[in-house]
């Protein structure tokens, strides 16, 4: 009896994860297997190449060139846009939490951007708020001030383009990141609050120092964990914001888009996927021993 | 956490169903009797085209043609597909060596042979590999300049036939409200990585294939494209780029790049008030005019080569009154077929009668050894310069590197 209800189990099992396994099988490891074997080889408009190549892919995609300056841009992008995010997360969570009425209003006004997609949000952000001409949201609001029109998304010098690509993200992203934050601060207890105050702790600055901000630890680690892997993997809002022909900042996943898809290399592409996977991975491991990302409270 | 069997069963069957139903989903409708073939095209933006192109597939009588309008980034779409069993038999797009080379499409020589000599020569060479046809070409697509003639009345200027003219032009017209030229929403990379070459009298490959731009001509030309962005005379972040006649119809710029395919809805918006020049010749250099346009193909991966080739013959070649539809009843486009071109009468007046006159002076397409990787070199040469302010020289000196590297593995 008890064998059959264990061998019920194991089906019971496999019948609501065989499907997913399955799936992930046959759209995602057997992807990256098959884009690991075409790194190796020269694939040019080709999956099925047949001449290995070794690592010249590899040294190909790492030379000086479009691909390495992607990196070097997207590490500086990184080192702005995750601290900028957890701050600004964190500020809303704090605010939101401390509200007494219509926490649950702000909360929800804060989240509904995390539900719209990249591409509409990038769109209405070129189209309407940071197009070039006179009748552009921002140019007509900084034309009150008699500033002239700029030209958001072509300018490198100062390089204004930034302004569009980091406010869309931030718009799109914090209010996730904001409850994430709000969950932490729920579970923190009041009585170490209380406990403080018997002590002798003021409120504000002295106790979110000393108490807020370790006790969010784990919640802090990781969204600088997930933003990071997100900044890395950026790639909706520059393609849509940027023009196409223009390369002040090609995402790595651009370059690769580039290489693989329109250029029909798909042994270069492979090994960059590669290797932008390889840092990912080092940047997460890496964090996990300075921060450290799943020890124990 | 106990199943009992029968739920089990019925998950197990629902499972199944849903499978089935699956399976049903993915028939592409290329099972049955008769030959079935698919066949691709971008999407068109006028009016009036997709339907078109479903009425010339249903009047095919030898096999069952089913029409795949694709929005959006049709090229990347169409490589990936073409890596697979399940791409189309027929397909547009525009030809490189590589798409020949890898064996991805098959030679049409067999099928234009009676009628090669009515199709313009220059068509027929920007699609030839080593001496064999791959693509018939559908349509040409002049690019050219467009302005309103009133504003420049307005300053007293001729529409200008050299790059200093067409500065100066630029500066001329430029108002508080309207700037003088709109080269592009990413300025004049896109139109200088394509089109500043031809200008200076230059190509960009030798026909021994080796590389032709590597010169002080080139290094000049961009400093005066330079110059021409640096003078903020250029629209730039408009609503739409510029192969949407809007911004100009709008009256946001003065002068435009423009394809001849916009010309009926220019004509629609502002009337006559507008004609069209060639791009102007850097010093040294002459007018040109950019013939880009569209190819149809045939799969090498297709499971009917020679039905394709077959249905490619009759609407491609022998529909000669579809051929004439498609060119001329929606947006405007030059019929590559000369016969069909000479009876043309709506490109005998007007603008459309002057992008004929320059097109056939200047004209010049693609070659078919400039591959998009070489493409993405010229992008980035430009794009460093004008945007970032890069030495003109150095960067000509990788974009030169990166040809040749690419011609290396493409030559062999």
């Amino acid at each position: 009896m008890r064998r059959r209800k264990a061998r019920s189990e194991t089906l019971t099992f496999w019948l609501f994860v065989g499907p997913f396994v399955a799936g992930m099988l046959v759209f995602v490891y057997v992807p990256i297997l098959w884009s690991f074997t075409l790194s190796f080889f020269e694939a040019q408009s080709t999956v099925t190449p047949s001449v290995f190549v070794g690592l010249d892919n590899y040294v190909e995609m790492l030379k000086s060139g479009p691909f390495r300056d992607s990196l070097v841009t997207f590490t500086v992008f990184a080192a702005f846009i995750v601290p900028l995010t957890v701050a600004l997360s964190l500020g809303m969570a704090v605010l939101v939490h401390r509200l007494s009425f219509a926490r649950a209003f702000f909360r929800s006004a804060f989240f509904i951007p995390t539900a719209c997609s990249y591409v509409v949000a990038s769109l209405i952000w070129k189209m309407s708020i940071f197009n070039g001409v006179r009748f552009g949201l921002a140019n007509v609001v900084l034309g009150l001030f008699g500033v002239e029109n700029i030209s958001w998304l072509i300018t490198a010098d100062p390089p204004w383009y930034w302004v569009p690509l980091v406010t869309v993200r931030l718009w799109l992203q914090l209010g996730f990141y904001m409850i994430l934050f709000l969950a932490g601060l729920q579970r923190i207890p009041e009585e170490l609050y209380e406990a403080s105050y018997v002590d002798g702790a003021s409120p504000g600055w002295q106790t979110f120092r000393h108490i807020t901000l370790p006790q969010l630890r784990t919640t802090t680690v990781a969204v600088v964990l997930l933003t990071l892997i997100a900044a890395y993997q950026a790639f909706d809002e520059f393609y849509n914001l940027m023009p196409s022909a223009v390369n002040l900042a090609r995402t790595p996943l651009q370059e690769l888009y580039l290489a693989a898809l329109s250029q029909q290399d798909y042994g270069r592409g492979s090994a960059g996927a590669m290797i932008l996977t390889l840092l990912i991975m080092l940047a997460t491991l890496l964090q996990g021993r300075v921060l450290g990302f799943g020890r124990k409270d | 956490m106990a199943i009992s069997r029968r739920n089990l069963l019925r998950g197990a069957g629902g499972v199944a169903a849903a499978a089935a139903l699956a399976a049903c989903g993915s028939n592409t409708g290329r099972s049955g009797s008769g030959k079935s073939l698919s066949q691709w095209y971008h999407q068109y933006g006028e009016a009036g085209t997709q339907q078109a192109a479903e009425k010339f597939a249903k009047a095919y009588k030898d096999a069952n043609v089913t029409i795949q309008w694709i929005p959006g980034e049709y090229d990347q779409k169409l490589n990936s597909s073409l890596l697979t069993d399940d791409g189309p038999d027929v397909f547009e797009g525009h030809f490189n060596a590589q798409m020949a080379k890898s064996n991805q499409v098959v030679p049409l020589d067999d099928i234009i042979a009676d009628v090669k000599s009515d199709f313009s020569e220059i068509d027929i060479a920007s699609n030839t590999y080593n001496g064999k046809l791959y693509g018939i070409r559908m349509i040409d697509d002049p690019q050219l300049f467009i302005y309103r003639k009133s504003m420049l009345d307005k300053a007293g200027i001729k529409p200008p036939t050299t790059f200093d003219e067409l500065i100066a032009a630029a500066k001329a017209l430029t108002t508080k409200d309207v700037k003088g030229l709109f080269l592009g929403n990413d300025d004049a990379v896109d139109w200088a990585a394509n089109q500043m070459l031809a200008s200076t009298g230059q190509r960009f490959l030798t026909p021994d294939k080796k590389v032709g731009f590597n010169s002080d001509k080139t290094v000049a030309a961009l400093i005066k494209v330079k110059e021409l962005v640096d003078a903020k005379v250029t629209l730039t972040g408009a609503p739409t780029n510029w192969w949407d006649p809007s911004a100009f119809n709008q009256g946001l710029c003065a002068m435009s790049r423009q394809g001849m395919w916009a010309i009926p809805g220019i004509k629609q918006a502002i009337g006559d008030d507008f004609g069209v020049f060639p791009s102007p010749a850097f010093d040294g250099g002459t007018q040109a005019i950019y013939l880009g346009g569209w190819t149809t193909f045939v799969s090498a991966k297709s499971k009917n080569v020679e039905a394709a080739k077959k249905f490619v013959r009759w609407l491609w070649i022998d529909q000669t009154a579809y051929q004439e539809e498609w060119s001329l009843n929606y947006g405007f486009h030059i019929p590559p077929r000369k016969s069909i071109a000479a009876k043309a009468t709506k490109l005998q007046s007007g603008q459309a009668a002057e992008t004929l006159k320059f097109t056939q002076q200047f004209g010049w397409v693609d070659d078919p050894n400039w591959t998009e990787a070489m493409k993405t070199a010229m992008k980035d040469m430009c794009s460093n310069v004008f945007l970032k302010g890069a030495d003109p020289r150095a960067e000509l000196a990788t974009a030169v590197g990166k040809v040749e590297n690419e011609l290396k593995t493409l030559v062999g």
